[in-house]
């Protein structure tokens, strides 16, 4: 049996000439919940629907389970549970309704229904048309469908999508619960990297239908180096100064020159050696670069 | 069959609050409704025709069946065509739908056979109620002969009649509701099919009966040419129920290929 709940070997979709995902090896460990990142456009959902059989891939390039997906289609979908862009609901239906509706197909008890219900929050509004929700309910009763069926896999595209703050974290919340209590392999899609990053054990990158990163989060946080913010005067003069003397200048600004972290001494030494030459050095500080701007680069590269 | 009796079921429980629904029980009701209270409020004039038992219940029944036959039940067969495709599409439902660990062929079957069942349930009230207030009319009208003679065989052949030669439109229509979320394309071509139906079926074309369209009215007009003989002695299938059929399996195929083989976007 495979450790992994996804894996999809050199996965390659077109819509016609176009290429929509080109040599995808994603590798989704049971039990984690894999942040599936990338700008809009990026081949996200396509590899979603891939993941559902509802876009047709080559054979033997998809498992779920470590089974092929074409040719267990039904098996493969009976565990698996899915919000696919924005949810699909019947907006003539209330929300119980919607729910039950989704419970006759799946062939469960409807009392399953109210217990989603409560669990996203939407027990007061139940009987109202869905049609009337406003977005952030209307993604609760999409998350809501998709764990009714109490799948051992969830694919979320983009959940948090219209949320408020609050229920941004409710839907954090709940992911960290369902992996961690209930053993769920969840696998998460966003364009935003600060949304990953707080739930995420694993994170794959994906730009223009290409994988650039796959790994744990931990090995995310080792790409991103630390560098050294020198806030000063006169910039233009202190940074042909540390060039004379050496130093390698990453980037700056009209205020601000920032340079590769080495360690604390070399700092001071820095700091020392431009107070010295008559600069004024209002701060100094280590920044490590934060992971949105290690994504935009990851994604700006390819 | 575990799944398709779980998709129809769904397909119920979707549409059961949707004017397609309730469109399969108001319009029988409706039109028998009407005629009825016509046979009534005009019930001197009626009786001073001095139709026999049997004329009269053609004429009274006679009146729902034209107007179904001819121009209702192909625009009915091409709405509710229309409607069980477009509760998917209106809510962007398909790729949830298809997402289900249900086998493919069971959700769209169950969808066609709910399309079926609706036209089918229209088309058996229509019977019912022609029936029924007859009886109704005899009641309130006690000049009318309505008690001598027994309809229910004429009712059953024409309504089978209508019944299965509409298939062949539903089937040519699901597809086009099927491929084309709008409600538009499915309805022009339909209404374009249906004039042409209408128009090859009148004149008497002798290749009409190969456009679906025009099968309901050849089906009902081949009723009334026999009607001067013995009215309980006409074939249910006849060349034009034939060709429905081999149009509604024949399209079925089709619609169920393109399911298989069309990207959910």
């Amino acid at each position: 049996m495979s450790n992994y709940a996804i894996e999809t070997v050199g996965l390659n979709f077109n819509f016609g000439n176009q290429h929509i995902v080109k040599d995808l090896s994603l590798q989704v460990p049971i039990g984690s919940i894999y942040g599936f990142l990338g700008p809009n456009g990026a081949g996200k959902t396509t590899t979603i629907k891939i993941l559902l059989n509802l876009l047709k891939s080559p054979a033997d390039q998809v498992f779920v389970f470590g089974k092929e997906i074409n040719s267990n289609r039904i098996a493969t979908l009976k565990r698996v549970g899915a919000l696919v862009e924005q949810p699909a609901i019947y907006g003539h239906l209330t929300g119980r309704e919607n729910l039950i509706n989704r419970c006759i197909l799946l062939g469960i008890k409807k009392s399953k229904a109210d217990e989603m219900l409560a669990l996203v929050g939407l027990t007061e509004a139940a009987n109202k048309k869905s049609s009337k929700y406003s977005l952030g309910m209307k993604q609760r009763l999409g998350i809501a469908l998709a764990l009714v069926s109490d799948p051992e896999l969830l694919l979320l595209d983009e959940p948090t999508n219209g949320l408020d703050p609050n229920g941004i974290i409710e839907v954090r919340n709940l992911m960290v619960e369902l992996a961690t209590k209930h053993q769920k392999t969840i696998l998460v899609s966003s364009h935003l990297l600060a949304e990953i990053e707080r739930t995420a054990t694993h994170v794959g990158i994906i730009n223009k239908g290409q994988l650039l990163f796959q790994g744990t989060i931990d090995e995310l946080h080792l790409l991103s180096k630390p560098m050294l913010e020198i806030e000063v005067d006169q910039v233009e003069n202190a940074s042909n100064l540390l060039i004379k003397s050496g130093f390698e200048i990453a980037s700056q600004s009209d205020k601000k020159i920032i340079i590769p972290f080495i360690s604390s001494k070399e700092s001071g030494e820095i700091n020392t050696l431009l107070i010295q030459n008559g600069f004024t050095v209002s701060s100094l500080y280590q920044k490590r670069k934060d992971l949105e701007n290690l994504f935009l680069d990851i994604t700006k590269n390819n | 069959m575990r799944s398709l009796y779980i998709s129809l079921v769904s397909e119920f429980y979707k549409s059961r609050k949707t004017l397609a629904f309730w469109a399969a029980i108001l319009l029988p009701v409706i039109i028998c409704g009407l005629i009825t209270f016509g046979f009534y409020s005009t019930s001197e004039k009626v009786l001073n025709l001095h139709y026999p038992p049997m004329v009269l219940w053609a004429q009274y029944s006679g009146a729902a069946l034209g107007v179904m036959g001819m121009l209702i039940m192909p625009f009915y067969v091409i709405f509710m065509a229309f409607s069980v495709n477009n509760i998917e599409h209106k809510n962007d439902t398909w790729k949830t739908l298809f997402a289900q660990p249900l086998n493919k062929f069971s959700i769209y079957a169950a969808k066609y056979l709910y399309a079926v069942f609706l036209i089918f349930i229209c088309l058996f009230l229509f019977a019912t109620l022609t029936y029924a207030f007859g009886y109704l009319l005899q009641v309130l009208v006690p000049e009318y002969n309505f008690n001598q003679y027994n309809p229910s065989s004429i009712l059953i052949n024409s309504y089978s009649k209508l019944f299965l030669s509409s298939l062949g439109i539903l089937s040519l229509q699901f597809i086009l509701s099927l491929v084309w979320g709008d409600f538009l394309k499915p309805m022009g071509i339909g209404f374009v099919g249906t004039i042409m139906g209408i128009i090859t079926a009148s004149v008497g074309w002798k290749y009409a009966y190969l456009i679906p369209y025009s099968l309901p009215t050849l089906a009902l007009r081949i009723t009334k040419v026999k009607k001067g003989g013995d009215p309980l002695d006409f074939p249910i299938f006849t060349q034009e129920i034939y060709t429905s059929l081999i149009y509604a399996a024949v399209f079925f195929l089709i619609g169920y290929f393109i399911v298989t083989k069309k990207s959910i976007k």
